[in-house]
């Protein structure tokens, strides 16, 4: 490296001080709010049985492979002094476009700051409402409407207000912690606070879990209203229906976990029962969509966050172990933890009809502070779990600000305390937008699909084809096995070159059909999709504003890029050499 | 709750935490896993610049 121009020369060159600690810190972007309520929802949705085949399915072809793909050209280019996405895709794919396709690595987490430290906020201000005992709840519908006069849903600066109860004190809160933490650097910032933070959640998640187990069945005039309905609904690998005929012809279907309820609706001629097995369920493609989305954004991969921790290893560093750890964590958080926690509670105090068809907010932000509010010592278990979504939210929304950092600090040439202000400067105003215009959370809903959806798929197909193709599939895991503790198994070079790129294709393709042309793949009907209706059909002018904010955010960090020298350098350095 | 929901969810659940627990044993028992850090003391990496400018 010596003699050579490296992005390293005007800066520091900063390390995690740890192993474990790098691992705590991927594993703490990896584990989130998706881990304790997206998974429960997708899961119980899908069938338990058939949605786990295809989420183990999509773990080993494309969540692992890839996580190992970004550790691996991560700690290369990071050796080269290379921290942020366009210059690592720069150093890797060796041509002169190569970087800016890593514009996405840069807009993604940015721009998903924008909108998730706003989520952040709500966690934090759920959780000191809890400890002040005023989240009392006479049911769902009244949870509804907290959350709702909490974040501003009814109109746009509704959510600007200050007061225990308004998001605003808290989101200035959370928004200056990560900063603070991010100015403090990887080691003393990050690695420091997710040493803390990730046992304490997985702490606070087993106090909640064995509170949840140990419930029964909370209402005795409803005992099929109890926990282990609650994980029958979520884990059973046949769903049951009660089918009703109904006066227009149509026919009513309930589904139902209760044994006892199975066998009095099979004996009344009125119903019929239906059963669904795993075998019809894994015919479903929008239950593979689901599994292979979940495992995408569980992992945090595609993000280009990965690629970023990992060039601050060092050139032995072992990155192999780390990335099957940290995905373990994440892994163990999701299925071991948040796969026992919501959809139980939600179940034995609201029942199915409660919790099914829940989203992500649903779930979190109705049913859940319902559940607390009826639970004894529910207060003190419902600021438990909130915090423990604050502390899981925290740990993500840093490892959203260092490739925005690592890039200003690389390209621009700047010093943390000057890229720390301008970073702060541009999630500020995009903060201010998403909170600005909370009516029906639609700058948060547009932004969260095309940029935490859409591009995920762009970004993580071209780090695969850049790992597999660009730099080989041999010369990858030759440099991913420098230092490694343990080796990764021989089929992944076939799975990495072939599997991963094709399974990707077509779960974008089925993404595009389903999410953007709104097919069903059940009616075989097609709707054009909300998203697409905002922006073409009846224009909505917060939509084009949110799809405006993530084109002018593209456009600064290309402009930035295109003036940047370092990056010519190392094309005409490796052009020499 | 069936019989299969009761497989199921037991062998997902060993299966991610003895994953779990072999990662971070693994971990901890490679050579070279060092703590570097101590105490908590504020510092930045534009101080480290300050100190050392090469």
């Amino acid at each position: 490296m010596a003699g050579s121009a490296s992005a390293s020369n005007h800066r520091p060159r900063e390390n995690w001080s740890s192993r474990l600690g790098v691992i705590l810190a991927v594993s703490g972007s990896a584990v989130g709010l998706g881990n304790f309520l997206r998974f429960p929802g997708q899961a119980a949705q899908y069938g338990g049985g058939a949605f786990m085949i295809a989420y183990v399915i999509s773990f080993l072809l494309i969540g692992l492979p890839i996580c190992w793909s970004e550790w691996a050209m991560g700690r290369y280019a990071g050796q080269r002094g290379y921290n942020s996405c366009p210059g690592i895709f720069n150093f890797v794919g060796r041509h002169r476009f190569a970087k800016y396709a890593g514009v996405i690595g840069v807009i993604i987490p940015v721009v998903i700051y924008m909108y998730y430290v706003y989520i952040e906020a709500w966690c934090l201000g759920y959780a000191v409402n809890f400890l002040r005992g005023t989240m009392k709840f006479a049911d769902a519908e009244a949870a509804g409407a907290y959350w709702k006069d909490f974040i501003g849903f009814h109109r746009d600066g509704e959510a600007l207000g200050f007061g225990l109860e308004k998001v605003g004190p808290y989101l200035i809160l959370v928004f200056v912690l990560n900063f603070v933490l991010i100015y403090r650097g990887l080691a003393k910032g990050i690695e420091w606070f997710c040493k803390y933070a990730m046992p304490a959640l997985i702490v606070l998640a087993l106090i909640i879990l064995v509170r949840v187990l140990t419930l029964g069945a909370p209402d005795a005039s409803k005992p099929e209203n109890s926990v282990v309905n609650g994980l029958g609904f979520m884990w059973n690998p046949t769903k049951t229906f009660v089918v009703q005929d109904m006066p227009d012809g149509t026919k009513a279907r309930t589904e139902v976990v209760d044994p006892d309820k199975i066998a009095l609706a099979a004996k009344n001629p009125k119903f019929t029962i239906e059963t669904v097995g795993v075998l019809a369920q894994l015919k479903n493609p929008q239950l593979w969509l689901a599994a292979a989305g979940q495992i995408f954004f569980s992992l945090s991969v595609g993000f280009g966050i990965i690629l970023t921790y990992a060039s601050y290893l060092r050139s032995r560093d072992d990155v192999v172990l780390s990335g099957l750890s940290a995905a373990s964590a994440n892994e163990f958080c999701e299925v071991g933890l948040g796969g026992l926690i919501t959809i139980p509670a939600g179940l034995a105090f609201l029942g199915v009809t409660g919790v099914s068809g829940q989203g992500t907010f649903g779930l979190g932000f109705n049913v859940l502070p319902m559940v607390f509010s009826e639970m004894p010592a529910g207060n003190f278990f419902g600021f438990l779990f909130f915090f423990l979504l604050f502390l899981a939210a925290v740990t993500s929304s840093l490892s959203m600000l260092q490739p925005g950092i690592a890039f200003i600090e690389e390209a621009m040439n700047l010093g943390r305390k000057m890229s720390v202000a301008v970073l702060g400067f541009i999630t500020a105003v995009g903060c201010g937008f998403v909170v600005y215009f909370s009516k029906d959370i639609r700058a948060l809903d547009t932004l969260d699909f095309w940029v935490g959806t859409f591009l995920i798929f762009i970004l993580a197909t071209i780090q695969v084809i850049l790992f597999s193709w660009v730099m080989g599939v041999d010369r990858g895991f030759e440099e991913a096995h420098k230092g490694a503790a343990i080796r990764v198994p021989g089929i992944f070079r076939f799975i990495l070159k072939y599997v991963s790129p094709l399974f990707l294709l077509i779960v974008f393709v089925m993404w595009l059909l389903v999410n953007v042309f709104g097919v069903s793949f059940e009616t075989g009907q097609s709707k054009l999709s909300g998203y697409v209706v905002d922006l073409f059909v009846e224009p909505q002018v917060v939509s084009w504003m949110s799809v405006c904010l993530i084109v002018l955010v593209g456009a600064m960090v290309t402009l930035i890029l295109s003036r940047a020298t370092i990056y010519r350098s190392e094309l005409a350095n490796s052009d020499g050499e | 709750m069936t019989t299969g929901g009761w497989i199921i969810m037991s062998v997902s659940v060993a299966a991610v935490t003895l994953l779990f627990v072999w990662s971070i044993a693994k971990v901890l028992r490679t050579p070279g896993e060092t703590e570097k850090m101590h105490g908590f003391e504020f510092e930045t990496p534009d101080e480290k610049t300050d100190r050392d400018p090469s």
